[in-house]
């Protein structure tokens, strides 16, 4: 059995290093919806995925969130990505293969990955 | 539908959340001699009364008002029927409520339990506010996992950094293979 005894020398390795994630008004906030709705169509290895790629690459402006139902049910998985003085990009029908597309395109270049956004739906 | 057991105990646990519970707890219990397959979800949250425990089992009652349908419970009740198992909602206004559906575990129509590490792992690390206690059990052994024991120990480093998240994944990974010997349900 694993025991909390590794939970130690994580916490004196960490002891100290006051926010090491950056959480201040210029980051980006990447939503998924994780209603019935979005777990039903995906939702859970979508965010597992993404949160995994953002922490691999070291992402630190970036927070990966989850939230109720967006209220388009069909169109789930729904990723939105929330970028302050930016408009809303709304990802639809989501799957892990192309939530790592958007981190490469979207979350490290910055171009929007149009060809899932819900706009063109 | 929801495909698996542990996408249902995820979906089932958000109600918790909404609820504002502050400590959530989750069994999932394997006896293969008694042939079943027990998910105990409780909370501490807000609580129901007697008239709305009545009609959560209905998809057409939610407390949200963005819709008037909510699937969940109808869901996780059904799919612990259809195998001849059984499902109940206790609940108390400002004490909580405790979920509990029993699968018939060879039943032909009971859905994998899938991957519940996952499933626990997003609500540890998707919800650091709230406190988990995570119970597995199959046959006689078992593992439990107390994020109020983690936060003890790790002072204030939070559950979701980066190091403490991959620790809780292979606490649950290891245990859990541990546990059950790597058994496919």
């Amino acid at each position: 059995m694993k025991s909390l005894e590794e939970l130690k020398a994580i916490r004196e390795k960490m002891q100290g290093q006051v926010g090491f994630r950056d959480e201040g008004d210029d980051g980006i906030r990447v939503v998924v919806g994780m209603a019935t709705c979005g777990i039903a169509a995906g939702a859970r290895p979508v965010l597992t995925t993404l949160s995994d790629k953002v922490q691999e690459k070291g992402l630190d402006k970036v927070k990966v969130v989850q939230t109720g139902c967006i209220g388009l049910c069909k169109y789930e998985p729904i990723v939105e990505v929330i970028e302050p003085g930016k408009e809303k990009v709304t990802y639809v029908h989501m799957t892990p293969d192309k939530a790592i597309e958007i981190i490469d395109k979207h979350l490290v270049r910055g171009q929007v990955v149009s060809e899932y956004t819900l706009d063109m739906k | 539908m929801l495909p698996e057991i542990s996408l249902n105990i995820l979906d089932i646990a958000q109600n918790s959340i909404r609820a504002e519970a502050d400590l959530i707890e989750i069994s999932v219990l394997v006896d293969r001699e008694a042939d079943s397959l027990t998910v105990i979800i409780n909370d501490d949250g807000c609580g129901m009364t007697a008239e709305q425990v009545a009609s959560v089992e209905d998809p057409f009652f939610t407390t949200r008002s963005t819709r008037k349908i909510g699937l969940g419970v109808p869901f996780f009740r059904m799919a612990a029927l259809i195998t001849g198992g059984t499902f109940e909602i206790t609940s108390e206004v400002s004490v909580g409520t405790k979920v509990k559906a029993v699968f018939v575990l060879s039943h032909i129509d009971r859905m994998p339990l899938g991957d519940i590490n996952s499933s626990i792992h997003t609500l540890i690390t998707y919800n650091t506010g709230i406190d988990f206690v995570y119970t597995y059990g199959f046959d006689g052994a078992s593992f439990t996992l107390d994020t109020r024991q983690m936060r003890e120990i790790l002072g204030g480093v939070p559950l979701d950094s980066p190091e403490v998240s991959d620790y809780i994944k292979e606490y649950l990974d290891e245990n859990k293979k541990e546990t059950d010997g790597g058994a496919q349900l």
